[in-house]
């Protein structure tokens, strides 16, 4: 089960990155989970929304560069050595993870972690066999 | 001293007759050995027996950088590639680059101009020169190096860079003159001073500087910085290389050779003469040359011309310093730069063609920088900042391998770059040239 991320460009520079969250908050849309990627001179940010649908029209109205990314978002136990176990299946079986962040709000007593991966498809498939659950957008939405 | 006395101090009607006699000459001779002009003059109607003196030349058809890029690389030559002795290559406007060749008499015209040159700027017999200016497929080491050879000078063949090894041998061996681009002049100052070396105890005198467009003020730095005579010279490797025309030590225009380089002013609209003394855009005839003769070269370059004698003694007709140029040209470091050579590689890395922003800047007493900003759109973009870095880093390798100077390219969003009547303003000179 994939879900999709906003992958947006932003220059690095004072003030860039609230104007983009004013935006998408102006627009009543609400970010579930972010992290920042940067260099000296630009910077990705990547979220996932309530309303990707939304979110992504509303900046490309405002000529925002962004993207859409499938990316993985996995339950992990709230408790030592939780996202250990899961970073272990992806170990071995040689799954390539991206990047991956952690998410703002907690789905149940559960933790919840995006993970970009290389080929989401496969990853799905055998974090699924290891018996490790991947929410959908409708769960996110919900939270 | 005057090099070619006789004919750089002969009246301007000799003068004349001599221009007269070799496009003559010139004109029949490009018309038996070049099929490319053969045809040019065909289709302008015109036949060499229509040319009979200097003042018919306005009859004959312009040659442009287009012609050269076209019959890429050997078509507009007059020689067989056998009898050229050196060939050197400059950076074209997109895909092919200018190729021009010499044959023995073509360098023995070369060493002759650039003696002309060094002695208009003050040299003397027993002075040694630092030639500066890179040598290699770029004309400006190897013509300072001819010329040199020709007067007899000491030379010492630093090239361009190792800017504290310069320094040094500037002061193991006392060099009188200079020869390098004005900004790496300035550059070099401000290296002394960081070395604890004061620039005006420096053994240079005089400094022959060109191959970049350079201000009065820039002279007036360089002069009180190293407390030398700064001199301007002019040339482009379509004609032959430096050794087009010089300033004499009273610095009030540049003498053309105009027995060899013919010059005319023209507007660059109507392609007719301007008045003596109006600005407009140099057509150079090469009367003499054997290898590449050109005939009415747009250099694209606009100055002013005066035929007023001169204090040194020259008759030659004298050019303005560089006022501006007919098309988009920019020179960095001595280096022509096209706008279109960057959109060509823009262009190349995706089929996609971002908006573009050059920005050519000079700190002070620095070399100058070239910042290409492109704008970031979906096609471009990824969520993968190591996939963004390749992309800024495959930009920036193919503009450098294209342009043969240093870039710094920046990703910035869209809309950063300001458009202009809906097309965005490529190039922004911020130097104070």
């Amino acid at each position: 089960m994939k879900v999709r991320q906003l992958s947006v460009f932003l220059e690095n520079r004072k003030g860039r990155l609230c104007e983009v969250c004013s935006l998408l908050g102006d627009n009543g849309i609400n970010i579930r989970a972010l992290t920042v990627a940067e260099t000296e001179t630009f910077g990705v940010l990547r979220i996932v929304v309530d309303n990707p649908d939304k979110a992504a029209q509303t900046l490309k109205d405002n000529k925002i560069t962004a993207n859409i990314t499938n990316v993985v978002a996995v339950e992990v136990k709230d408790q030592p050595g939780g996202l250990a176990g899961i970073l272990k299946v992806v170990a071995d079986n040689d799954i390539n993870v991206e990047y991956m962040y952690g998410f703002v709000e907690k789905s149940s007593d559960n933790a919840l972690m995006v993970f970009r991966f290389e080929d989401p498809e496969r990853a799905v498939q055998i974090l699924a066999e290891n018996r490790i659950r991947a929410v959908g957008e409708q769960d996110i939405a919900g939270l | 001293m005057i090099w070619k006395e006789d004919i750089e101090t002969m009246p301007l009607e000799d003068l004349k007759n001599i221009q007269s006699e070799r496009l003559v000459s010139l004109a029949k001779y490009v018309y038996k050995n070049c099929p490319v002009y053969k045809k040019k003059f065909d289709n302008a109607g015109i036949s060499p027996a229509d040319i009979k003196g200097i003042d018919d030349i306005t009859k004959l058809p312009f040659t442009t950088k287009i012609d050269m890029r076209d019959n890429y690389p050997f078509g507009l030559f007059s020689r067989p590639r056998t009898d050229l002795v050196e060939i050197h290559v400059s950076s074209g406007t997109t895909g092919n680059p200018t190729l021009v060749g010499y044959t023995r008499d073509d360098i023995a015209l070369w060493s002759d101009v650039m003696a002309r040159t060094l002695c208009c700027a003050g040299a003397e017999p027993d002075d040694t020169i630092q030639i500066a200016y890179g040598y290699g497929l770029f004309t400006g080491g190897l013509g300072f190096h001819y010329g040199a050879l020709e007067m007899g000078l000491t030379i010492i063949p630093t090239s361009s860079g190792q800017t504290k090894r310069q320094l040094k041998i500037m002061q193991d061996f006392s060099p009188r003159i200079l020869a390098c681009t004005p900004s790496y002049a300035l550059y070099m100052a401000e290296e002394a001073k960081e070395i604890g070396l004061d620039p005006r105890t420096s053994t240079w005198e005089i400094g022959i500087f060109g191959a970049e467009p350079w201000s009065e003020s820039i002279r007036a730095e360089i002069e009180s910085e190293w407390n030398m005579l700064a001199t301007d010279v002019y040339g482009l490797s379509e004609i032959i290389g430096p050794g087009v025309s010089q300033e004499c030590q009273y610095k009030d225009g540049l003498h053309i050779y105009s027995d060899v380089f013919y010059p005319e002013i023209i507007n660059p609209d109507t392609g007719r003469s301007v008045a003596e003394g109006e600005d407009g855009e140099l057509v150079i005839t090469t009367l003499t040359k054997q290898g590449i003769p050109l005939i009415r070269y747009r250099t694209r370059d606009i100055v002013s011309l005066t035929t007023e004698a001169c204090r040194c003694g020259r008759t030659s007709p004298r050019t303005s310093k560089i006022k501006g140029r007919t098309d988009d040209m920019i020179v960095v470091r001595g280096i022509n730069v096209f706008p279109s050579q960057i959109e060509h590689v823009l262009l190349g890395i995706d089929g996609t063609h971002p908006y573009y922003q050059i920005i050519i800047d000079r700190q002070s007493h620095k070399l100058d920088s070239v910042d290409i900003m492109v704008e970031v759109d979906e096609r471009i973009f990824s969520d993968e900042i190591k996939k963004m870095r390749e992309l800024e880093g495959r930009i920036r390798e193919e503009i450098q391998a294209v342009l043969s100077v240093g870039v710094n390219v920046k990703l910035v969003e869209p809309k950063t770059i300001e458009r202009s009547m809906g097309k965005s303003k490529r190039v922004v000179d911020k130097r104070s040239l």
